[in-house]
């Protein structure tokens, strides 16, 4: 992290060899690393991606449970609730922002009132025990704008905001800072085993010799464990999509919760931690486990299903939309822990969609599980537990920004004006360690690009930083890793390629004879575009 | 903590801005301050390489950065002091306790640190930004490949870098037209133009000279449905709409391309007015102001793209000369009380009015401008005190992307009110003023 200027941390070189290689640096593959790193042990944690959180872990609510709804007696229950009470010790350690606003889970009809002493009642079973029952006189001071209609709500208090990106970064920040090797665009090909053992993982980029390989794949953790000759779950994406609103439009200071159906937990509506509104998600199992597309079904449905909750929200004042793609598993409940007839291969997976909250205590299971299994862990003496995350501007007093600015005068330029973020802080993103490398990278660590103007004002800005820190042409980078190239080339690369005459004219798709090409003298009519590329 | 005193202080160095510091320097404010957050004065004009600007004020036909190395020598001549590099983070208004009785802007930069300008009277020139994908809600993957047409312009034509080879453009407003022909001229590949209005949102020498020129096609009633592509866009699937604006099942075609520039819509950059507590318009997006382009906070003046978003730079410079004269005014004192006024509200076909307001017993001609809702020909346009004709003008032809102009001479105004007042009996801050459209032959 003390990396001077036009210094690029790039992929790291393979590690041959290694006590414990953790797959997938999602949020808990990370949060495993953190929590490794306290011992006396080669760990290292690979990611075929080029940034670490790049799967489900960037894309959800962004919410800590407390684990009130969850089914009493799972390791999922067991695990969330634990998790949210290590948050406020985490948040502090890791210098990651985490809020107890609260959620409210409102009742609109008599039937779902009735079913608030129920809920109640299960969140005391899972042993959350500040829950209240609320009336509608009193919700609706609470928060003015939920459906007036509202019956009644139970109130949560521990429910609590985070920012993911955040939390995934500080626990990799943390780890590396702590000894453990971060290997991206490095991706697992094969778990070797022999006589009922693992031996080490084969990758694109070479082989790790190891005796612990801890599955924290996500959404790929079923061909991970296949990779090992164990057949015995799958994996189904399902898909979530999101709205985000402009932070001009303050609607909630809770997080406002539908009453769930026994098949959903339905639409919520909460602020972030940013001071966006979020609503969402959908809940639809899908095949691909990279589709990411929202669809105008998805977010119609969404829309609907907040404005149940709380009617004032128009499309008008949105942002952003974006899907996630939980790992939701044929298993019914985590898989976390060892499995039958392969030693030294832990699962950490089928997280569903609470690993955000509860990847702090799937950590420290993993971390018992492994001394069951006989590692010796010996705390290291050197672990620090502290990470200082990058210092946002936006935050501070005029008088901090003053004497910020002295000491370092990139703080004195703004890149995003949206969200003011300053040159400063782009910088420190790109020499940290893991470092930003993408555009999306950038986004994720400091919020550039993230505002209502989603980047228009400060791509170029960041591009010009990006291409002189790292050392590269501004033609390389890329959103988010190898074939999502920002650019094709310099201005007029496309004049040197080809004759420009080919070009000027004849810049229709359609063939001669199709409505496109009697355009011209039908002038601006309307048309469609038969051709061949129609499907 | 830096702070510096000044007469007028001018926010944003664009087209508007320029004018309003010029204006305000000439009509005798001593201390003027321009704060530009680029690192260099003209703003967008800067990215506008294509011709086209200056025809009425200069009366001859200049590029965007002609037009702006105008102004910006005239800055330079009147000794007006610049400070670029330079983020104005937050407005304090007048009345406020650190303040009062001055504006205090907050600003960044890297020389200065925290800068604190306090001045006397302010104008507020930040322009406007373009809307995204996410305020449209465009359905499909998250691709790189996507991008702002105006961004677009910028990568192209300052930074030198070439978004994309094959390119579906959404919306046909001015900035999508021109783009259509600049990436035509880099040698990439324009497939389509998709409007989902059933008319163009550009101004019609554009459609000529950007699109028919180039034989790009013009998808009327036609939107994006869908984004496809993981990592880079790899195509579009457009459809026909319905008049509600809504997708017709069926219509459905793919285009493949590999970038998908949006020209969809302007928005006033009013989150600085919104923290000064400044009135917003519901319609325009930008300030309520009155004819010299006071906002609701009398010390804070507000003009160009900010205030409602033009087709025409020219009109931009005219607006902010008014702004910058009566900014200079008012920080002599000579302007302080909001008298009373006079609401101008849209009539049949048209969908906003600036200024908002004009002062009832105000001596000096006043030119209101406005946008109609939909085209129509050979038609008056009127403004209305009740019943009373106050002003009319014929027109050919009006049409949304054209801002129209109507004088309203004071005389008149002044008569009619006088009646009114009198005869009616009515206080004169209850008067509204109506501009309307009439078809040819009702009047």
């Amino acid at each position: 992290m003390s990396l001077g200027r036009n210094e690029v941390v790039d992929l790291q070189p393979l590690v041959k060899e290694a006590d414990v290689v953790i797959v997938g640096a999602g949020v808990v593959g990370c949060a495993i690393a953190r929590e490794l790193s306290r011992y006396d042990l080669e760990v290292v944690l690979v990611d075929r991606e080029s940034d670490v959180g790049s799967g489900a872990s960037k894309a959800n609510s962004a919410i800590v449970h407390t684990g009130f709804d969850a089914h009493p007696g799972t390791l999922e229950s067991q695990l969330v609730v634990k998790a949210n009470w290590l948050f406020d010790d985490l948040a502090r350690e890791l210098d990651v922002p985490f809020k107890r606003v609260g959620a409210l889970l409102v009742a609109v009809t008599e039937e779902e009132k009735e079913k608030l002493d129920q809920l109640k009642a299960t969140g005391e079973a899972n042993g959350v025990h500040d829950l209240k029952i609320i009336g509608r006189d009193e919700l609706l001071a609470w928060e003015p704008a939920v459906n007036p209609s509202a019956l009644g709500a139970l109130w949560i208090p521990r429910e609590s905001l985070t920012c993911p990106f955040t939390l995934t970064i500080a626990y990799a920040e943390n780890a590396i800072a702590n000894g453990v090797k971060l290997l991206l665009e490095t991706e697992v090909e094969e778990i070797m085993v022999a006589r009922g053992e693992v031996r080490g993982v084969r990758t694109n980029r070479g082989t790790i010799n190891c005796r612990w390989v801890i599955n924290a794949g996500g959404l790929y953790s079923d061909r991970l464990a296949q990779q090992a000759g164990l057949a015995d779950f799958r994996v189904t994406p399902r898909k979530g999509e999101f709205w985000v609103l402009d932070k001009a439009v303050r609607l909630v200071e809770h997080i406002i919760l539908p009453v769930p159906t026994p098949i959903s937990k339905g639409i919520l509506v909460t602020p972030t931690i940013d001071g966006n509104t979020l609503m969402g998600p959908t809940a639809d199992n899908i095949e691909d486990k990279e589709e990411r597309a929202v669809t105008a079904a998805g977010l119609a449905k969404v829309l609907e299903g907040a404005r149940k909750l709380v009617p004032g929200i128009h499309p008008s004042q949105a942002i952003a939309q974006f899907a996630g793609v939980r790992a939701a598993g044929n298993a019914p409940d985590y898989l976390v822990g060892p499995v039958a007839n392969l030693k030294g291969f832990i699962n950490a997976c089928n997280i569903r969609s609470t690993g955000v909250t509860s990847s702090p205590a799937v950590a420290q299971l993993v971390a018992e599980v492994l001394a069951e299994q006989g590692v010796s862990l010996q705390p290291k003496p050197s672990f620090n537990p502290y990470r200082q995350g990058i210092q946002r501007f936006a935050e501070l007093s005029w008088s901090e920004r003053a004497a910020l600015i002295n000491k370092d005068p990139a703080y004195g330029r703004v890149v995003c004006r949206c969200e003011t973020v300053t040159e400063a802080e782009v910088v420190a993103a790109l020499h940290r360690n893991p470092p930003a490398r993408t555009l999306d990278g950038i986004k994720r660590r400091t919020r550039a690009g993230m505002g209502r103007c989603q980047g228009g004002f400060c791509t170029p800005r960041v591009v010009q930083i990006m291409a002189r820190e790292m050392g590269v042409a501004p033609t390389s980078l890329t959103k988010k890793g190898s074939g999502s190239e920002l650019f094709v080339g310099a201005s007029k690369c496309l004049l040197t390629e080809q004759p420009k005459k080919e070009t000027i004219g004849k810049a229709t798709p359609a063939s001669a004879g199709s409505p496109l090409s009697d355009y011209h003298s039908a002038h601006y009519r309307q048309g469609t575009l038969a051709s061949k590329e129609v499907g | 903590m830096e702070t510096v005193q000044v007469d007028v202080a001018v926010v944003g160095g664009g087209p508007a801005g320029l004018a309003a510091a010029w204006k305000a320097r000439e009509a005798g404010a001593e201390r003027v301050m321009l704060v530009e957050r680029d690192f260099e004065l003209g703003g967008i004009l800067q990215q506008c390489i294509h011709p086209g600007f200056g025809l009425r004020y200069f009366k001859e036909e200049l590029t965007g950065p002609e037009y702006a190395e105008r102004f910006i020598a005239r800055i330079r001549e009147a000794g007006i002091e610049v400070k670029l590099n330079t983020m104005v983070l937050e407005i304090i208004p007048s009345g406020a306790p650190s303040v009062a009785p001055e504006c205090a802007l907050m600003c960044v930069n890297r020389q200065d640190g925290v800068l604190s300008i306090r001045a006397k009277a302010v104008v507020l020139a930040m322009g406007c930004r373009e809307r995204t994908r996410g305020a449209i809600a465009i359905p499909g993957e998250r691709p790189a490949g996507i991008y702002t047409a105006g961004t677009a312009q910028r990568l192209i034509n300052m930074e030198g870098l070439m978004p994309g080879r094959q390119v579906v453009i959404l919306g046909s407003g001015d900035i999508g037209l021109i783009m259509a022909r600049r990436l035509t001229l880099e040698g990439a590949e324009v497939k389509a133009v998709v409007e989902i209005m059933p008319r163009p949102g550009g101004l019609e020498r554009n459609l000529v000279q950007c699109l028919h020129d180039f034989d790009i096609p013009l998808l009327l009633r036609h939107t994006v449905v869908e984004v496809h592509g993981r990592q880079r866009v790899e195509g579009v699937t457009i459809a026909a709409v319905d008049e509600n604006s809504k997708p017709v099942a069926g219509t459905e075609q793919f285009i493949a391309c590999d970038t998908l520039l949006l020209s969809v819509g302007l928005i006033p950059e009013v989150e600085l007015c919104r923290g000064a507590g400044i009135e917003i318009h519901p319609v325009t997006g930008g300030p309520v102001v009155n004819e010299w382009r006071q906002t609701s906070m009398p010390s804070i003046f507000a003009c160009g793209n900010l205030l409602h978003v033009h087709d025409l730079v020219d009109n931009v410079t005219r607006e902010a000369e008014i702004a910058g004269r009566e900014a200079a005014r008012y920080s002599r004192g000579e302007l302080r009380a909001k008298p009373e006024a006079i609401a101008m509200v849209p009539g049949r076909n048209v969908r906003y009015v600036v200024p908002q307001f004009i002062s009832a017993w105000g001596e000096e001609e006043v030119q209101v401008y406005f946008r109609v809702v939909e085209t129509e020909e050979d038609v008056y346009v009127v403004a209305k005190l009740g019943e009373q004709l106050v002003a009319r003008k014929r027109q050919m032809r009006v049409q949304p992307p054209e801002m129209v102009s109507l004088r309203l001479r004071p005389q008149a105004m002044v008569e009619s009110l006088r009646k009114l007042v009198e005869l009616k009996g009515i206080s004169a801050k209850d008067l509204v003023c109506r501009i309307e459209v009439e078809p040819h032959g009702q009047n």
